[in-house]
């Protein structure tokens, strides 16, 4: 959709007059290499003493799909409820003003700042069969903790502040004449959210959602306390590799690690490539 | 359709900004709301599109009392300064949302709207972009589109907020003269905003002269710059310059020399504001009954020279034009006479 001439290619972007892009490009590049390919290079470089075999053995091992399975099915689910809740909290916080929004506001962060064990443990004893929650889920038939679901609820906890606080800036930006334009025009206000709106915030949410994802799918220390760890069925693909690393078997471990790292990578990848589609159509 | 406001009083937090604002807007007409910011112009276009509502009065579209309909079923076409387009939609459908968020057997079928869309397309001289995005066009072709948004519900009446305040000086007068040629093609009431008394008195059939959330007066380009009926619209449209006067005995005074003009038979007698413009001015060579003055600053604009005079004993500064190769701007003193000139009562 490049309405300039077409560009054979590779090419630098033109640097601009401002002194500095050979000295904030190496700097980038050492900070890079030192903090991720380094660390992520040594993992792959331990895992791959494995032999392609032996890899192969603990990729396709029934507990280890399972444990993988766990984890990015329920970080996906968990992602999805916080694109949709986010989303309208951080409507609630732009849009609204009453009393209390500062705290409301301030709040959405906690999840960043307490210890994800603390997280898990408050939350296992919400919803254990005994405590104030799951007592009232208990006769409904629904078990929250020791089951996936647990693990769900302690992966939106975690991933709330990703998608409110990636999606409320955006948010801030939309002009109130388009919405008004919309209305001139004979939209009532449901069209005007999701044929207006929504689309202008999408790119947002797609990247709250990936970022909600990606720490789910990564996170350990609030779900193990909830999860009960069952293999096969509430086991995620982290606590495997704990497990892994504490029988001193390194290389299932790094294996293990290293799928993890491939997937995340591909799923982080498309979703990046959706977004740059989506913002050289809509500038 | 004809619209009516009457009585209209706006208050935003109870600070007023529209005093009590009465206009009837004929059908087919291209009005200009015209006024400094702040003169409560855009906040009256906006009561009209049904975006604010009054705090009292009520306005009319035709017989039936629009201000007891929402925005949505007013059926009015609203063009903002800065576009508003929807980033994310092609310029088609762009066009045709007003048509495809309709209900039911009202919706035209997606092929009419793709239809009406290159059709308000062509109108606006835009035929072929239909696939394009907003980011991908200039401001002046985004306010087109914007435009032929707007006209693709067929509304009631078109309203324009400064729809060219965003646009460099070239492009403006281009789509001025264009505006123009669509209006009277379509022949769509239209009201629109300025701050721009060039694109007001150019453009519009009738201009509302606004200040201060009150109309100062409505008439067409001529009646406003030829007879305008206060100090704010004379200095306000045009150059003009402006002198304290008295007024005794039939006869209008500066200090205490009388400047040689006879006062309208209904004057008041006592303090007066004296306007006139500055090229419209009679040098006189003596002075028994002219206003005379040292030459304080002289500079040269376009085609004229521009003097400002010091006058009377209070040394009142005023401004005069005279052609360019005029002997008088070498002078240190020069004598004139106002040819056209209005009085008012001093405020």
């Amino acid at each position: 959709m490049n309405t300039g001439p077409a560009k054979a290619g590779w090419r630098f972007r033109q640097p601009s007059v401002i002194p500095g892009f050979g000295l904030t490009l190496g700097f980038s590049l050492a900070y890079l290499t030192l903090i991720i390919l380094i660390p992520l290079s040594g993992l792959v470089w331990r895992s791959a003493a494995l032999g392609w075999t032996d890899f192969w053995a603990i990729a396709v091992d029934r507990r280890t799909l399972n444990a993988l399975k766990i984890s990015f099915g329920t970080a996906f689910i968990a992602a999805a409820v916080n694109v949709v809740f986010g989303t309208i909290v951080a409507w609630v916080l732009v849009r609204y003003r009453f009393p209390g929004r500062r705290i409301a506001d301030a709040m959405v962060d906690l999840p960043f700042a307490l210890p994800t064990a603390v997280a898990g443990i408050a939350l296992t004893s919400l919803y254990a069969p005994n405590g104030w929650i799951g007592q009232l889920l208990m006769p409904l038939g629904i078990k929250v903790a020791y089951t996936p679901l647990g693990i769900v609820i302690a992966l939106v906890f975690i991933g709330l502040p990703f998608v409110v606080r990636t999606v409320q800036p955006i948010m801030e930006e939309i002009d109130k004449e388009v919405e008004e334009a919309a209305a001139t025009l004979g939209a009532n206000r449901f069209q005007i959210i999701t044929r207006v709106l929504f689309p202008g915030l999408a790119p947002a949410i797609i990247t709250g959602f990936s970022l909600a994802f990606a720490r789910g799918v990564g996170e350990y220390g609030s779900v193990i306390f909830i999860a009960g760890n069952l293999p096969f069925k509430s086991e995620i693909a982290p606590l495997l590799i704990v497990i892994r690393l504490e029988e001193y078997n390194y290389e299932a471990a790094t294996a293990i690690a290293a799928i993890m790292l491939a997937l995340s990578f591909v799923m982080l990848l498309v979703v990046n490539l959706a977004q740059t589609w989506s913002r050289k159509r809509y500038g | 359709m004809e619209v009516r406001v009457t009585n209209v009083r706006k208050e935003f937090e109870r600070f007023p900004a529209l005093h009590d604002v009465s206009l009837d807007i004929r059908s087919g007409e291209l009005i200009a709301l015209l006024g400094p910011s702040g003169s409560g112009k855009t906040t009256l276009l906006r009561l009209i599109a049904g975006l604010e509502r009054p705090t009292r009065g009520a306005i009319f579209f035709g017989d039936e009392d629009a201000s007891q309909k929402s925005i949505q079923e007013r059926n009015v076409g609203f063009v903002f300064q800065h576009y508003a387009l929807f980033r994310h939609m092609t310029v088609a459908d762009n066009i045709g949302f007003g048509l495809k968020v309709r209900h039911g057997a009202t919706r035209p079928s997606a092929q009419e709207i793709r239809r009406r869309a290159s059709e308000l397309l062509d109108l606006v001289q835009l035929s072929g972009l239909e696939k394009r995005y907003p980011a991908q066009l200039s401001g002046g072709q985004r306010q087109r589109v914007a435009l032929a948004r707007a006209m693709a519900i067929e509304p009631r009446v078109l309203l324009l907020d400064e729809p060219f305040g965003a646009l460099d000086a070239q492009v403006r007068r281009e789509l001025r003269r264009w505006l123009r040629e669509i209006h009277d093609q379509t022949g769509h009431t239209t009201v629109f905003v300025t701050h721009d008394q060039e694109e007001a008195l150019e453009l519009a059939d009738r201009v509302v002269v606004m200040s201060q959330g009150r109309i100062e007066q409505v008439g067409t380009a001529d009646e406003i710059y030829d007879t305008p009926n206060s100090p704010f619209v004379y200095s306000f449209i045009g150059e003009s310059s402006s002198l304290p006067v008295k007024v005794d005995n039939g006869e209008v005074w500066l200090a205490d020399r009388p400047i040689g003009l006879q006062a309208p038979p209904h004057a008041p007698s006592g303090e007066a504001l004296l306007c006139f413009r500055p090229h419209d001015v009679e040098l006189l060579d003596g002075c028994s009954g002219c206003i005379a003055g040292t030459v304080a600053a002289s500079r040269r604009v376009a085609s004229t020279r521009r003097v400002e005079l010091e006058v009377g004993g209070e040394r009142q500064r005023v401004e005069i034009e005279l052609p360019v190769d005029h002997p008088a701007a070498q002078k240190s003193r020069v004598a004139f006479r106002p040819r056209r000139w209005k009085l008012f009562p001093a405020s």
